[in-house]
């Protein structure tokens, strides 16, 4: 293959034979392993920890508390959100399953022994489990670490216009409103999260393999963290046995094991149980929304009002560009042209683990687009209009773009009504309706749910956007070798996702040679060029941009380099893939690969060209990618148990141009069963104590290859206009837009019962309480 | 103890309470046997156990003792890979891995007692594993690749 299309990835040679690398197969000599003594209470005052017990056992190397941190200036460390986060608590615990000590042993089964041996004094505290109570004056302060803190808030932010808005809402005809929640769920990535780190006392080097997804995001947090310099930090991530957003941060027992290793003088293993993985790494959603939204009598939508309340849990880890406290959750007008729109968020501190963007949200694009969706079905049912018909008078229409929304972002292309369109005629829209009038006459509840999304990823302008401070512009540095091999370093870092095929193809597009020859470099903040990772689709709208203009940065050093070794004028030369040539006279030219010789030979070198055939960018990208798609899925309902049966699930998707089609349709059915898993069976809840219900795989249910239907997918190409391939980001689209569609389809199917709206999961519980008319409050167990 | 791992007989001293997907991880460094969760749900641990498709972070390595035991390292004959590995990359089966090898040793256990099998069988016949990538239509799709490679050409 030398170029775009479908190919078998070059990463599953070592999958299928078990011949991966993940962070939990490192084994380095002399390496001792680790583990964490958890609070089990949510809130608590911490009056004393003996370690005496569990330092005496004979295998056991050493035990950290909060108190050995602080003596090194690291019982806490600073958050991507301009908070700070208890590494090993000092004062007290704050949610539970925060890590309170750290046991490194000789062996997995040791350490784990030696933590029944660590005896911890609480003081229990009332615990703040409702967000909607957390404000409240007589609630406990859950961050009475922080100087001059009364309650619970963490910020408020607005965006559009407030008073425009009103405005329209006045004058409106009809006016549907509906608080929902996105109730927190988790990534639950398969590999859980896990360090080796190896601090080399002798040279000062720290080497930490990490399930990271920013490796050099992470080089940089940890120099800030420990002190250490950062060019004596190498960070690895290797094989990632996916992400999910959930490896974005980096969490206390990473320091731990950094601080275990230079106490013990050994490289420390730590990785976690799933039990830990999902009660204390970064949740996702938890959003309580109350979304209004205006419209003519006529159907034509004016304007759209959001307040959300935002459960952040005890420390404020949200992963998101510094400037956007509530992500890009403003890109909530989604796919229809609205004249005016004003959302609001306030964050609160609970006792619950941190978290909220992960779990392939576009940062918080997963919670706007659900809400907008389901109120365009509350319109349509108030109106009396069929939902699909209410989306077409509304939607936004190819002569608009690029379309400045009513909260400013500029989407770069799109097709709507054809991509509606195509759904509907892929699903059978007018036979699926026809089908639902008969079954309701027998007293059969089918249901058919629209979801019309508009995603932004690839995050983005420096100018505009940051980590911590850090712009996030990209890397990408190419070299081919003397005999015309290629390597390619970048910046961003695959879970599953496919990046050293795709980028190769990419590479492969621009030079005209085999993807067999490009070897692609990413996870070893070493060998790599810096950048901000992946997540937030971003890495074909800005590592795919830098890898096409590295190359073509080489297409063009190749043509000066190709102009001596010829003789001619570089404007002589035209390009075919693989060569250049003379115009005009074909058969006189040179290929990639003699060039590469070439400039790693003895030719005289035009002015101003090293040798060497190589190219790099860091690429900043002028605007975010716009990808889009119509969803539909069908539904069966049974009144009688409150179970529901995907029957269908129509997916059109637009990501512009299509890398590799075969990893983008995987990707949308991993999302699409993603959306299948919220709307029916996901859930963290918690219980009045603020004990975690949803802490293992017996309670968190996600899907079996028997919940999901086969994916019926069909594709549109609108090209993003300011991307060097024309390529958007396609990842986390299935994710944020299907759950809609899902929760739209059920809502439709029991319509005839009245039910107007239910909160996820869509458990038989849930739906059955729907029809007795009493909706669940699922994320608190008990109410 | 004496067990056979992928046909090779390993002598091995272990701790009762150890279990067998840790002995084949982390004592016999056969580390492509994952471990997905804590409560024997994922299925990234299946092994072979006499032919049979086990969940390896829920048995002892005791329990092997005298037994069979076939990991995904045992799949492929030197260069050549058995046609359930293959099925899972001619039909992007795959993304990140995790699950991959014990999703192809399920898949292993349901071609060795039903050669034949339906869409609906194979979802069944994996239901005891997660996968949190693909969706599972694509791993559907290898399994009845492999399936239809590995029947016998009838006459």
């Amino acid at each position: 293959m030398t170029g775009f299309g479908r190919m078998p990835r070059k990463e599953d040679a070592r999958f299928v034979r078990g011949r991966g690398t993940f962070v939990d197969d490192v084994r380095l000599p002399g390496m001792l392993h680790s583990a964490v003594l958890r609070s089990p209470y949510a809130h608590a005052r911490i009056t004393s920890i003996d370690t005496t017990a569990a330092e005496a056992h004979p295998k056991v190397r050493a035990v950290l508390t909060g108190a050995d941190l602080e003596e090194r200036g690291l019982a806490w460390m600073p958050t991507l959100s301009h908070d700070r986060q208890a590494v090993l608590a000092t004062d007290k615990v704050r949610y539970q399953g925060q890590e309170v000590a750290f046991v490194v042993a000789e062996d997995r089964y040791s350490a784990r022994d030696a933590l029944a041996l660590i005896d911890v004094d609480y003081e229990p505290l009332d615990p703040v489990v409702d967000a909607r109570t957390a404000l409240d004056a007589d609630v406990p302060v859950i961050r009475d670490d922080l100087e001059g803190k009364r309650d619970n808030h963490i910020f408020d932010w607005e965006a559009g216009d407030a008073s425009a808005t009103d405005l329209l809402f006045e004058s409106a005809d009809v006016v549907v409103a509906q608080d929902m929640l996105y109730p927190r769920v988790h990534p639950a990535p398969l590999e859980t999260c896990g360090v080796v780190a190896d601090h080399d006392a002798v040279t000062g080097k720290l080497t930490v393999w990490a399930t990271s997804q920013a490796p050099h995001a992470h080089r940089t947090l940890l120099a800030l963290v420990t002190g250490i310099a950062e060019h004596r930090i190498r960070v690895i991530s290797p094989d990632v046995g996916g992400g999910f957003g959930n490896k974005v941060p980096i969490y206390p027992a990473y320091v731990c094991a950094v601080v275990g290793s230079m106490v013990t003088g050994a490289p420390v293993k730590w990785v976690e149980d799933r039990s830990e993985n999902l009660m204390t790494t970064a949740f996702a959603r938890d959003y309580h929304m109350r979304g209004e939204l205006a419209s003519t009598s006529d159907g034509t939508m004016l304007a759209l009002r959001v307040r959300v309340l935002a459960d952040h849990g005890a420390f404020n880890c949200t992963a998101q560009p510094s400037k956007y406290p509530a992500g890009f959750f403003h890109v909530v007008t989604g796919s229809y042209d609205l004249r005016a729109a004003y959302c609001a968020v306030t964050g609160v501190f609970t006792n619950k683990a941190p978290g909220g963007v992960a779990y392939a949200c576009s940062f918080r694009i997963a919670e706007a687009s659900f809400l907008i969706e389901r109120l365009v079905d509350l319109l349509a049912g108030e109106l009396g209009v069929d939902p699909a018909e209410l989306r077409f008078r509304n939607l936004l229409t190819s002569e608009q773009f690029p379309y400045v929304c009513a909260t400013g972002w500029e989407y770069d292309s799109g097709d709507y009504p054809k991509a509606l369109q195509l759904a509907l005629d892929t699903v059978g829209y007018t036979e699926l309706r026809a089908e639902q009038e008969r079954r309701r006459a027998d007293d059969e509840y089918l249901g058919i749910g629209i979801s019309f999304f508009t995603e932004a990823v690839g995050a983005g302008p420096r100018k505009h956007m940051d980590i911590v401070g850090f712009g996030m512009a990209d890397g990408a540095e190419l070299r081919l070798h003397p005999t015309g091999k290629a390597v390619l370093r970048i910046s961003v870092q695959t879970q599953g996702q496919g990046h050293e095929t795709t980028f190769a193809q990419i590479v492969a597009h621009e030079l005209g040679i085999h993807t067999d020859d490009v070897e692609v470099v990413h996870g070893d903040t070493d060998n790599t060029p810096f950048g901000l990772g992946t997540y937030g689709s971003r890495s074909t709208p800005v590592s795919g941009a830098a890898t096409s203009v590295a190359a073509q940065r080489v297409r063009e050093k190749a043509r000066l380099i190709a102009s001596a070794l010829l003789e001619v004028d570089p404007d002589d030369l035209e390009w075919t893939p693989g060569r250049w040539s003379v115009r005009g006279a074909p058969d006189s030219g040179a290929s990639l690969k003699e060039i590469a010789r070439a400039a790693h030979g003895d030719v005289d070198l035009p002015d101003g060209v090293d040798g060497h055939l190589d190219g790099s960018c860091v690429y900043n990208p002028p605007n975010l990618t716009f990808p889009y798609g119509a969803y539909i899925c069908v539904v069966e309902v049974d009144p009688g148990t409150g179970q529901v049966k995907v029957r269908r699930f129509v997916a059109v998707d637009d990501c512009g141009v299509r890398i590799n089609p075969s990893i983008v349709e995987g990707q949308i059915h991993g999302g699409l069963a993603d959306g299948i898993g919220m709307a029916l069976m996901e859930l963290m809840a918690f219980d009045t104590d603020g004990n975690c219900l949803g802490g293992s795989f017996m309670d968190y249910l996600v899907p079996t290859a028997v919940d999901v239907p086969p994916w019926e997918l069909a594709e549109l190409v609108t090209p993003s206009p300011h991307h060097p391939l024309g390529a958007k980001g396609i990842g986390e689209c299935a994710t944020v837009g299907s759950p809609a569609a899902v929760v739209n389809a059920v809502m439709d199917a029991l319509a005839p019962l009245g039910v107007r709206h239910a909160d996820m999961p869509l458990t038989p519980a849930a739906v059955w309480c729907a029809i007795q008319g009493r909706p669940l409050r699922a994320d608190l167990a008990i109410e | 103890m004496t067990v056979t791992v992928n046909g090779e007989e390993r002598v091995v001293e272990v701790e009762p309470r150890l279990l067998l997907a840790h002995l084949l991880r982390q004592g016999l460094g056969l580390t492509g046997t994952h471990i997905g969760c804590d409560t024997t749900n994922c299925g990234a641990c299946t092994v072979l156990v006499d032919g049979a498709a086990v969940k390896s972070c829920t048995m002892l390595a005791v329990q092997t003792d005298g037994h069979e035991v076939r990991t995904v390292e045992g799949m492929a004959q030197t260069n050549q890979l058995h046609p359930i590995q293959e099925g899972f990359r001619e039909e992007h089966g795959l993304q990140c891995g995790y699950c991959t090898p014990g999703m192809m040793m399920s898949a292993m256990a349901l071609l060795q007692r039903n050669p034949d099998p339906t869409e609906e069988d194979v979802r069944w016949a994996l239901s005891g594993n997660l996968c949190r990538c693909t969706g599972y239509q694509n791993i559907v799709k290898a399994v009845l690749w492999a399936a239809a490679r590995m029947r016998p050409v009838e006459a």
